[in-house]
């Protein structure tokens, strides 16, 4: 009888695990043609029928990209974009995630709600009023809109995750630091911001990412070719006149790789942020 | 506590800032009135739009839900190579959506997409699809897209939602004699619904808002027959030969509308405040 059940088991936790591998397998293949193509040599492209894998294996086309001079002008611009925009929220989103956490003042709940609806809206709806705006500030076209824009738009995840974090530490712990004598500031720098630190990682890896992939305020506000962040620049590889398929996702590969790696190590964090504390 | 409300109010106005831009070509419309708007409900193209557009949301809503509850409870699970598993959902996840778009555009190719390929193969199509080309298939073909980008999201919520369920009820509902179907209808399902009203509502936000999929799939074919609100607006103010700032932005402040709804449907259904206490 135990036998039989622990047969029914086992036999239950193979289904499962090939039902897994075959999920995994369907959702990781788009990806592995992104790879295969971006290992083929020019010619390769071309070829019907076509074939997943290249025949020539090409590694030559990723250090062709890396010594591109457009690609390098793209990953700077969005390493500046996505760097500066991080910190801005990190330094933004701290303190006022502390204090709304900690105290109680008129109009908090105001605030939050200001902070769940930034979350809600991604700039794609409001597009035309940020060209509008920063046309009129004369802000088109450089690294300061791109950075206050996704800065203002990740600021929200990062207030909502960190509220959460701080509320959930005991009270208990400042008081006693404020006992030994530490300071306002003092217990916040030394006490709670180390205990604090997996959320903040959290923050500062959402919001980097974030930034990182935004592609519809740099498309519509960056005209200069060389001051272009990735996700806007490399579709210049496949243009109506050039189809350097090999070299795009070449380029994406290197674009996507750390920001997967960053991204897993934040999953077990994400969905209560993005859900924003209904889900608990 | 001054310091920190001094640090508080840049965050406010950075987030109130972001929001009220659309209001900043409201205000600039102020001189035409509503001529704008009478303009918009004149374009030809406009019904098109908004069926594409509910088509685009419902599609891809309806199916992500439905396909990440059966990938939720699979997750759910224990078995060997679980990670593995969580890690591969990750992926497009992670991907900026141009990059996937642009990925998708060269598997569906007419003539070196593998995708046509691998149909051909199979025997499960006569001749080769123009998958982007053609107008029954264009739309399918980007909701196929939307979809993929938006399961593990939803997975991802749901199967929060799962693991808070506690394994007394399902003890319960077995010695009760419950099957395992009517345990998951009478169960889970009722237990999972906040989970599930959030994973709607958030896609309808975030798949209405999506922009890359439609302008990076749909962008051989000429005119707007495959266009959602969004790709819509973005073309009449940057890039048809309408190039119209004021249309566009009537038609922004519609869709900003449309997303407010939305989230105030939202903080109805996840009741908000209770969360914060």
């Amino acid at each position: 009888m135990s036998a039989a059940r622990s047969g029914r088991r086992a036999a239950r936790r193979v289904a499962l695990a090939a039902a897994g591998l075959a999920l995994a397998l369907i959702v990781l293949a788009p990806y592995a043609v992104m790879v295969c193509t971006a290992l083929k040599p020019e010619a390769e492209l071309r070829m019907t029928p076509p074939r997943l894998t290249p025949i020539a294996w090409r590694p030559a086309n990723v250090l062709e990209v890396l010594r591109d001079p457009s690609f390098q002008g793209w990953l700077y611009a969005s390493l500046v974009v996505a760097l500066t925009s991080t910190l801005i929220v990190v330094l933004a989103a701290t303190p006022a995630a502390y204090y709304t956490a900690r105290h109680r003042f008129p109009g908090r709940s105001a605030f939050l709600l200001v902070v769940l609806v930034t979350q809600m809206f991604s700039p794609t709806a409001l597009v035309v009023g940020l060209y509008r705006q920063f046309f009129d500030l004369g802000l088109v076209d450089t690294y300061a809109a791109l950075i206050l824009t996704n800065a203002a738009f990740n600021l929200a995840f990062a207030i909502w995750i960190l509220r959460a974090f701080f509320a959930s530490i005991p009270r208990e712990i400042e008081e006693a630091a404020a006992v030994d004598g530490c300071g306002r500031v003092r217990t916040l720098v030394q006490v709670v911001l180390p205990l604090s630190l997996p959320a903040i990682v959290t923050a500062v890896i959402f919001a980097f990412i974030a930034a990182w992939n935004e592609y519809i305020v740099a498309l519509t506000l960056m005209a200069d070719p060389a001051r272009k962040p990735l996700t806007v620049g490399i579709t210049a590889y496949v243009t109506a006149y050039v189809q350097h398929w090999n070299h795009l996702f070449a380029a994406s590969v290197i674009a996507i790789v750390p920001v997967v790696v960053l991204f897993a190590t934040i999953e077990r964090h994400l969905v209560g942020g993005l859900t924003a504390g209904s889900v608990k | 506590m001054l310091i920190a409300a001094v640090v508080v109010y840049p965050a406010v106005a950075l987030s109130r800032a972001s929001l009220s831009r659309y209001s900043i070509t409201g205000l600039r419309q102020g001189s035409v009135g509503a001529a704008n708007y009478a303009r918009l409900l004149e374009q030809e193209a406009l019904p098109t739009v908004v069926a594409n557009t509910v088509l685009w949301v419902a599609a891809i809503v309806l199916v992500t839900v439905v396909v990440s509850l059966g990938l939720a409870q699979l997750l759910n699970e224990d078995f060997p190579g679980r990670r593995l598993v969580r890690w591969a959902l990750i992926v497009p996840w992670a991907a900026s959506v141009i990059v996937t778009s642009k990925l998708f555009v060269w598997i569906y190719d007419y003539y070196f997409g593998l995708l046509n390929h691998a149909l051909l193969s199979l025997r499960l199509v006569a001749a080769p699809v123009d998958w982007l080309g053609n107008d029954a298939t264009v739309m399918p073909a980007m909701i196929a897209v939307g979809i993929y980008v938006s399961l593990p999201f939803t997975t991802y919520v749901l199967l929060a939602g799962l693991s808070a369920i506690p394994g007394e009820v399902y003890e319960a509902a077995r010695v009760d004699g419950a099957s395992a179907w009517r345990a998951y209808r009478s169960v889970t399902l009722p237990l999972l619904r906040p989970a599930l009203l959030v994973a709607v509502v958030l896609n309808v936000i975030y798949i209405f808002n999506s922009f890359p999929i439609v302008w990076t799939l749909n962008d051989r074919n000429p005119g707007f027959a495959h266009d959602t609100m969004i790709t819509y607006m973005y073309k009449i103010a940057f890039k048809s030969s309408l190039r119209d700032i004021g249309l566009a932005a009537a038609l922004g402040v519609v869709n900003v509308l449309v997303i407010l709804l939305a989230v105030v449907l939202y903080l109805r259904t996840t009741s908000w405040r209770e969360a914060e206490a």
